[in-house]
């Protein structure tokens, strides 16, 4: 397929799925297919860009998060279909794989594409859909007896659930397969909490299990075997009183901030919102131990805000009252710090 | 030499002469031109043909002799007559005295030890690995793994024959496990058809190798050299057998292999079982929970059905909340949806909501008439022995031409929503009463037309008194419900469902919430052109 033809068919379905039309979306993918293209290459070059337009459109307030979530369910039924189609019918072959969402990841489209691929390849594959609960997960592992698990996680704040989840798959004698943008570009969070493997894309996810993940001999290992930082208590202490903190957050920037005394009850809530996902970042940020992960999220956040209108200058008084609060925490102070300075650098540069 | 000083020498050979006389363990004095001069009673007995003047060389074995000549100065180890001794060697002016140590026994115990720790460690090493799995394939080849890298040359793991076929796992030392059933007969393997049946095993000097069918043997292993079958013990039934094979270039099994494998037996023969056993519930809980589960909605005639589930409980997959859906028979005609919420949560309440749904089926000839319907519903659960009660949404959707006409019928439950196409988010007119406690029960039916991408939203209080939020404290309530629908006002169903579960998850957060259910019935938006 050259890159032109995929591109015509990107724009095509991303026309359709805006547009909310299944019937259009389903009659170019089929067109692709009876066309001779490969079943995989439709999905991942066709469906899969199309999906990561959903988000980047919304990131830009091009597109509303109801429409986000009507392009994705467009989307999944388009692959539905497509499952249906004469070419799309393989015969597993290989071992069986189960791909599931962490507990709490909603968003399952990346997923379900790595289960159609790994089908397409002859795998048996048992797509769990998103956001599995542990316990459902490993219950499902004992049944089954399986290769491998592949495990999907796009938010950053999912990684300590993920962590909890890769060992438990582990402790259960299964090998652990990481992927989505949760675990980071070069998948560095993934190898942090102790992945066998991790693939940015679904079809490197294959390749590597067409080559076989490790087996696993080692003894099951415990968290904190992995992230000895821990034993400081920092990220026990923030994720723990994540609530108080954020309260205790609005009452202080209203006093500093006017303004926000007159905020609507809807303008408070998106306000109470954001700060909540600062605490859960830092508090993701403790865990990991990664500054870089709390500095990506603020710089990121301020660009959603500028795309809505809203000047990212607002998080700095934010993170002012924040550390006040947390000043008996090294890690945590230090973070806040240096994420302030990053952010007011950006913030300058833009 | 000075007399005094003659005098001490004198004096202290004496007292060593003495001493070594004396002493329990074997010692032999050599004096300076390297012959023996003196040696008492228990050296008399190792070393039978030495007498004082022999040359040492020529009285004892020739790693003392060596020793002797290079005078090091520390103890040297040896053997005298089979058994283990260690010399060490005193001055005694100009002559050496060695003293020789019996330790056989303690140089055997030492390598009991040894083999015990390493068993110790072994068996720690294989219940971690024999724990960790519930599977009891991933169990078998466990079992089959470390036989054959501990105990055996290769090792194969035999689960008690079902109607003559046996389900095995095969696996040669540093090879990939093999999993097969095969119709074989046990009998051919002397000793498996008694260890299948978990009797106590033959010992292995009573197998003839070469008696042993060829299909117990895994492929490229070569000849055998001996055999030893030992039954593998589950939870007072006999879980299965492992057989284990050595080539012939390798020792027979010791009784004491024996008895040490039977100690590995079982523990993996414990852990087989128990992965039996939660397989078998598991397979009982997934038959049973199969019809409690909500149903996967799907579309029906053009008109799109979307529904979401959570229940309270993380581990669980059922509780108090409910919804199906039976779809018109043909064109033109009815489909039925109910969405409920009976009193409590867990397993309980969702055998309840199982009955009601049982119920439910059975009185679908009545449909037309939703409050019929209801009333049959009502004295069902009256009659039966539960004290629980529900709140329920009726919905019966038909095509209308590009619309579909909805009749909509609330038992004492939150109101229908209709999201319309401008973003407006209106309480369908339906009242009722509560099922399940009162002997008649009221309710009116409210019939509503949904334009092409309108939708109608049901759900339970799981939603709008799920508490949290930013503050961790406030209810999601019914506004943000509605201010919620009227974005998502034109989607489809499915996208409808998801934006409200994700958003009342993530206004949970942390906190704990009651089981929630959500469908949601949107008119179709496009011509079904194909």
């Amino acid at each position: 397929m050259t890159h032109a033809v995929s591109a015509d068919r990107v724009d095509a379905l991303w026309s359709a799925v805006v547009a909310g039309d299944e019937y259009a979306a389903a009659g170019i993918v089929f067109a692709a297919l009876d066309g001779g293209i490969p079943a995989e290459d439709v999905l991942l070059d066709v469906v899969a860009p199309v999906q990561a337009k959903v988000g980047l459109e919304w990131a830009a307030n091009r597109i509303s998060v109801a429409q986000e979530h009507a392009a994705t369910a467009i989307n999944d039924r388009v692959i539905a279909a497509m499952a249906h189609h004469p070419v799309a019918r393989v015969e597993p072959r290989l071992g069986r794989v189960i791909v599931a969402c962490i507990d709490g990841e909603w968003h399952a489209l990346p997923a379900r594409l790595l289960a159609e691929v790994l089908r397409l390849r002859g795998w048996r594959v048992d797509f769990l859909g998103a956001k599995v609960p542990v316990q459902h997960l490993i219950s499902h592992l004992h049944l089954t007896g399986p290769d491998a698990v592949a495990l999907s996680s796009s938010i950053a704040t999912r990684l300590p659930t993920a962590h909890a989840t890769i060992t438990a798959c582990q402790a259960a004698g299964v090998p652990v397969l990481a992927g989505g943008a949760a675990f980071g570009v070069d998948g560095r969070y993934a190898r942090l909490l102790g992945a066998n493997a991790w693939s940015p894309d679904a079809r490197g996810a294959a390749d590597l299990l067409a080559d076989g993940l490790p087996q696993l001999t080692a003894e099951a290992h415990q968290p904190i075997d992995d992230l000895p930082h821990l034993a400081d208590q920092e990220y026990t202490m923030v994720a723990r009183t994540a609530r108080s903190l954020v309260k205790q957050t609005m009452a202080d920037l209203a006093e500093r901030l006017p303004v926000m005394r007159e905020y609507t009850s809807q303008q408070l809530d998106r306000t109470g919102e954001d700060i909540a996902h600062i605490v859960d970042f830092l508090a993701t940020a403790l865990y990991t131990d990664s500054l870089e992960l709390f500095t990506g999220f603020l710089r990121w956040t301020s660009e959603i805000l500028a795309a809505r209108g809203v000047s990212g200058r607002f998080l700095l008084p934010t993170l002012d009252v924040l550390a006040v609060q947390l000043k008996d925490f090294t890690r945590a102070s230090r973070f806040i710090k240096e994420a302030c300075d990053d952010l007011g650098r950006a913030l300058d540069e833009a | 030499m000075s007399t005094s000083e003659e005098q001490s020498v004198r004096l202290a050979e004496a007292e060593y002469g003495s001493v070594i006389r004396a002493a329990p363990s074997p010692v032999v004095v050599v004096g300076s031109d390297g012959t023996l001069v003196e040696l008492n009673d228990a050296a008399d007995l190792v070393f039978p043909t030495a007498r004082p003047g022999l040359p040492l060389a020529d009285a004892v074995p020739s790693w003392l002799a060596r020793a002797h000549r290079e005078s090091s100065g520390q103890p040297v180890r040896g053997l005298i007559a089979g058994r283990a001794f260690q010399a060490h060697a005193t001055r005694l002016g100009d002559a050496v005295a060695w003293w020789l140590i019996d330790e056989t026994e303690e140089q055997r115990t030492k390598q009991l030890l040894e083999v015990e720790r390493e068993r110790t460690a072994f068996l720690a090493h294989a219940s971690t690995l024999l724990l960790s799995s519930m599977n009891l394939g991933r169990c078998m080849e466990i079992t089959a793994q470390l036989a054959s890298e501990y105990l055996a040359d290769a090792a194969v793991v035999i689960l008690p024959p079902v109607v003559n076929k046996l389900t095995m796992v095969w696996r040669a030392r540093g090879g990939q496990a093999v999993r097969e059933v095969l119709a074989a007969d046990p009998a051919t393997v002397p000793g498996l058809d008694i260890a299948l049946r978990g009797f106590p095993p033959v010992p292995s000097r009573w197998i003839d190798p070469a008696s042993v069918a060829d299909w117990i043997i895994p492929d490229g292993l070569g000849p055998v050299g001996s055999v030893a079958v030992v039954p593998l013990p589950g939870q007072g039934v006999p879980a299965g057998a492992l057989v284990l094979l050595r080539t012939s270039s390798r020792a027979v099994f010791t009784e004491n292999e024996e008895v040490f494998a039977r100690l590995f037996a079982a523990r993996a023969g414990a852990a087989m079982a128990a992965a039996r056993l939660y397989a078998e519930q598991a397979n009982i809980t997934e038959i049973l929970m199969r019809d409690l589960i909500p149903p996967q909605l799907r579309h029906v005639d053009g008109i799109e059905f979307a529904g979401g589930y959570q229940p309270s409980g993380v581990a669980e997959r059922v509780g108090g909340d409910f919804y199906d859906l039976h779809p018109a028979g043909q064109a033109g005609r009815e489909t039925f949806i109910v969405l409920g919420d009976v009193c409590g949560k867990g397993l309980e309440a969702a055998a309840m909501t199982g009955k009601i749904r049982n119920t439910l089926h059975a009185l679908l000839p009545l449909a037309t008439n939703h409050l019929r319907v209801l009333t049959m519903l009502n004295s069902a659960l009256l009659s039966s022995h539960h004290t629980r009660f529900a709140t329920l949404v009726f919905a019966s959707a038909v095509r209308d031409g590009a619309n579909v006409r909805l009749r909509l019928t609330n038992a004492g439950h939150l109101p229908p929503l209709i999201v319309r196409k401008d973003g407006t988010v209106e309480e369908a007119q339906t009242q009722g009463s509560l099922v399940g406690v009162l002997p008649t029960v009221h309710a009116s039916t409210a019939v509503v037309h949904l334009e092409p991408g309108e939708s109608c939203v049901l759900y339970t209080d799981g939603i709008t008194e799920a508490r949290g939020g930013p503050l961790g404290d406030t209810y999601f309530g019914e506004q943000r419900l509605k201010d919620v629908l009227a974005e998502c006002a034109g989607i489809p169903s499915e996208a409808i469902v998801e934006r409200v579960q994700m958003l009342a998850e993530q206004w949970i957060g942390d906190n704990h919430h009651d089981d929630i259910a959500v469908v949601a019935i949107t008119a179709p938006r496009h011509r079904e052109d194909r």
